[in-house]
């Protein structure tokens, strides 16, 4: 794009995140601030992810950027036709011929390879703000791995509820030493991150905070010994894929209560179908 | 079928935007605006997406706005968008208010002071009627001039603290912060608050400092000067060694006046807050020297209750482009997080409705089961496989 | 001082990166890999610096040092200040607790840097460190954050008791300094989050 560097950003604003990225590597869940700029899409739209990956990618890099699961949607395409336009690199929308994934709130069914990057779109890095606003004070609580006010607000949701009642942003406690926000990621992706292969990058951009897991590093859903942390997921298999350990959207088909529950990661719905597996609309389709 | 309605997300785009350029235009038939005319005409505006934009330029200004349809916090976001990709050539040296070309310069705290209350094109004192003249058409109005001043006009609290009643201004030659460029920590000095509040957005300290007057962490302000005029900006190049000027700009200076009664070391005297704003932005200068003076609390030894004295609060909350980014995302897709939500609160009913039936055929098993969380055995299966 | 340009006047100075946007990219995602994945060794193209910097110390710095970071140098890399000065235009400093990188030939005393706070652990230093060779010499075991399972790590030019060294930084965590090991246009890194014991 004339009058701008490649990836937008310049190349001083680059190092500043690159130093910021390399900290946050070797201090795994630890949340680094960083100089965040204004970028040209609206804070809380993925303007940290977008610096992580603009700070990160190359020329040989292959990107698919992600939103809800999906590449189509209208976020993503923005996002993905900002680096096409900006740097210039090749996209894709199948998880594994990327080498870079951006992504706001799902993790792709497919399981990440060690050659590749997932950067995160995060709204909130902090994971104790419901709890504590001030982060002058959950900076210290950080600094003394302080977690009780966590602790005592996931045994109240026991005491209350008989189970936690948390559905998404589910918090985690990285290499045993920090609690980190998933950014809002349903519950249900968060085994994924344990031990994941890729190295996890996470850009809140508002917040101006950078955090990174490295590879096969521990990432553990906080929970109780007497109630193991539960993933969430809808009791249906998908009606195009018929998968049914994928993460479900729910349509809603007419307004007499008809559902359909689809795989929210298109890409993954995508390749099982092109492999030949049918659900139960699929069926219902073709029998038409 | 419903799904297939988020496909397609290229080409929507590409229509939003161009129904977006067709109604900026507005009817065809109707001369464009031009840069020039929003410049001369709509200067308040410009003045506001340049003060909350951070960049002072009147062009680029008139640009944003006809860009942004006139909306202020869409012309300062691309204000913002565009300056953090500008290369640094140098630091300015701090300007002199004291020297500026003073086209507006009132004190509420005397009657007459050295160089005069100047009114300047104030709406100050004009009746609030809709002037249908303006409507009708092209007027060229004609104010007389008088000539430009020539006494020195100090500024009042260098009058007050000439007699020991104004605090003295903490000499400090340190760097100051820039947050352009370092992200927010605290304690945040005085330097970076000035700098947050002069990017902030007007309303919001507009209604930040009312609430200080209204019992929030009062400070008894009294105006103590506005001026509002061109002052020069220089910098010392360094193969030079000296200052050079390199152009003005419009900005105008609030300094309230404030009680204090003074602690064991120090005795009662007034404070104060500052508020400095690209262009003529009176309303705004008062603000945020309201809620500068209020973010001092704890400095001054104050209690800190009210929202406008908590230093964290209000920093995180001052940048309109930070909030309506992040207040206007939730129009974005949320229905992978949503759906998490469903299931998990379809669980929560189911566990409730067990429990409920529980109640009405009270077995052995099911009083004991309660009490624990742990649901006893029914026929109706939860929503979780 | 962030206009330095690289075209001008650049007499008696060798060249820095040719396709500096290219070539720093490509260097950090090869120093990020190694950050993440400790001891792994990466090499490093494009680049020749004037002695005693090596190809992968001068590509390190000249990707992550600019005006932002002071900059500490040991006696044996002084004499380079002036293209690194040039080509980086960070602020060499001579106390080295201020720097927030340091290049040396072999490692200095890390209890002399900044390992940050428990608050703010990231404003620990970053070593680059210039050893002999990496991938032969006397061997350790990694483990951590990174690393599937513990792994060999053999490196040429580390003081004999290096683990002993590593074992105090480590303990520090999550302050301690960071490491980027360089050889020729060869490179590896031994984050804070490591452990390290001598292997057999």
């Amino acid at each position: 794009m004339i009058g701008y560097n490649f990836a937008y950003l310049d190349e001083q604003t680059k190092r500043m995140i690159r130093r910021a990225l390399l900290k946050a590597v070797a201090i795994p869940g630890h949340q680094v601030p960083f100089g965040s700029r204004e970028m040209p899409l609206p804070y809380g739209w993925g303007t940290g992810g977008i610096q992580v990956t603009a700070s990160v990618l190359g020329q040989q890099d292959v990107l698919k950027v992600i939103d809800q699961g999906a590449d189509d949607t209208t976020n993503a395409v923005s996002i993905r036709r900002f680096f096409a336009r900006t740097a210039g690199v090749r996209t894709t929308t199948h998880t594994a011929d990327a080498t870079v994934i951006q992504t706001r709130h799902r993790i792709p069914e497919t399981k990440l390879r060690d050659d590749q990057i997932i950067v995160y779109q995060v709204p909130q890095p902090e994971p104790l703000f419901r709890l504590e606003p001030s982060r002058v004070e959950t900076r210290r609580m950080h600094g003394l791995a302080d977690y009780g006010l966590m602790h005592v607000k996931l045994y109240e949701d026991i005491a209350r509820y008989g189970q936690i009642s948390i559905s998404y942003d589910y918090p985690v406690m990285v290499n045993g030493r920090y609690l980190m926000s998933p950014s809002p990621i349903p519950s249900f992706d968060n085994p994924k991150m344990d031990r994941m292969p890729a190295l996890q990058l996470f850009g809140a951009g508002r917040e101006k905070r950078i955090y990174a897991i490295p590879p096969w590093t521990e990432v553990r859903s906080l929970d109780f010994e007497d109630h193991p942390f539960r993933p969430i997921n809808a009791p249906h298999a998908c009606g195009l894929c018929g998968a049914t350990d994928a993460y479900l959207d729910e349509v809603v088909t007419d307004d007499r209560g008809g559902r359909l529950f689809v795989c929210s990661d298109t890409d993954h719905c995508a390749e099982r179908r092109a492999a030949g597996h049918v659900g139960a609309e699929g069926m219902k389709e073709a029998a038409e | 079928m419903a799904y297939v309605a988020v496909k397609g997300g290229e080409r929507a785009i590409d229509n939003a935007h161009a129904w977006l350029a067709e109604e900026r235009r507005g009817d065809p038939a109707l001369p464009d605006l031009t840069l020039p005319q929003i410049r001369e005409q709509l200067g308040r505006a410009v003045d506001r997406a340049m003060a909350e934009g951070s960049l002072y330029d009147p062009d680029l200004g008139a640009l944003a706005v006809k860009q942004a349809q006139g909306d202020l916090i869409e012309a300062a976001f691309l204000l913002r968008a565009y300056r953090t990709t500008l290369p640094r050539f140098a630091h300015s040296r701090p300007i002199d208010t004291a020297a500026m070309q003073v086209e507006r310069r009132i004190s509420a705290v005397f009657k007459d002071l050295p160089g005069g209350q100047i009114l300047g094109p104030t709406y100050d004192y004009t009746h609030r009627l809709l002037d249908f003249a303006l409507a009708a058409g092209d007027l060229v109005p004609h104010a007389p001039k008088a000539h430009a001043p020539q006494e020195p006009m100090p500024r009042v609290p260098d009058i007050l603290r000439a007699e020991g009643m104004m605090e003295a201004d903490a000499p400090d030659d340190a760097e100051p912060g820039d947050l352009t460029r370092e992200p927010l920590t605290f304690p945040a000095d005085r330097d970076v608050r000035l700098q947050a509040l002069a990017r902030g957005d007007e309303g919001f300290l507009l209604g930040l400092g009312y609430s200080t007057q209204r019992g929030y962490g009062g400070s008894h302000p009294f105006a103590g000067e506005i001026r509002m005029g061109e002052a020069a900006v220089e910098i010392v190049p360094p193969e030079l060694g000296f200052a050079i000027d390199i152009g003005d700009v419009v900005v105008t200076e609030c300094q309230m006046v404030n009680q204090f009664k003074g602690s064991k070391t120090v005795p009662p005297q007034f404070t104060r807050g500052y508020g400095l704003v690209f262009g003529f932005s009176e309303r705004k200068a008062m603000a945020m020297a309201l809620v500068d003076r209020a973010m001092r609390a704890e400095e001054l030894g104050e209690d800190v209750t009210a929202p406008a004295q908590n230093v964290e609060f209000v920093l995180y909350h001052s940048d309109n482009i930070e909030a309506t980014g992040f207040v206007e995302h939730l129009k974005l897709p949320h229905y992978v997080d949503f759906q998490s939500e469903l299931q998990n609160l379809r669980r929560l009913r189911a566990e409730v409705e067990r429990a409920a039936e529980a109640e009405q055929s009270p077995s052995p098993v099911a009083a004991e089961g309660r009490g624990e969380g742990a649901a006893p055995p029914t026929p109706h299966e939860g929503a979780v496989p | 001082m962030s206009t330095l340009n690289p075209a001008a006047g650049s007499a008696g100075l060798s060249p820095g990166f040719a396709d500096p946007v290219a070539q720093a990219q490509a260097c950090f995602r090869a120093v990020l890999d190694a950050m993440a994945r400790p001891g792994r060794v990466h090499t490093i193209t494009g680049v020749a610096p004037p002695a005693p910097l090596d190809a992968a110390t001068a590509a390190v710095l000249l990707t992550l040092v600019d005006h932002e970071t002071p900059l500490w140098l040991d006696a044996a890399l002084r004499e380079t200040a002036p293209w690194l000065a040039f080509h980086c235009g960070a602020p060499v400093v001579t106390d080295p607790r201020a720097a927030a990188f340091a290049a040396a030939r072999g490692l200095p005393d890390l209890d002399r840097f900044d390992a940050g706070t428990h608050e703010m652990p990231e404003t620990a230093a970053t070593i680059v460190v210039q050893v002999q060779a990496l991938g032969v010499g006397p061997r350790f075991r990694l483990s951590g954050p990174g690393l599937r399972e513990p792994a060999g790590f053999a490196v040429t030019g580390l003081p004999a008791d290096f683990s002993a060294r590593w074992a105090a930084n480590h303990r520090l965590f999550p302050c301690g300094i960071d490491l980027i090991l360089c050889a020729g246009d060869r490179l590896a890194a031994l984050p804070r989050s490591v452990t390290i014991e001598e292997d057999g």
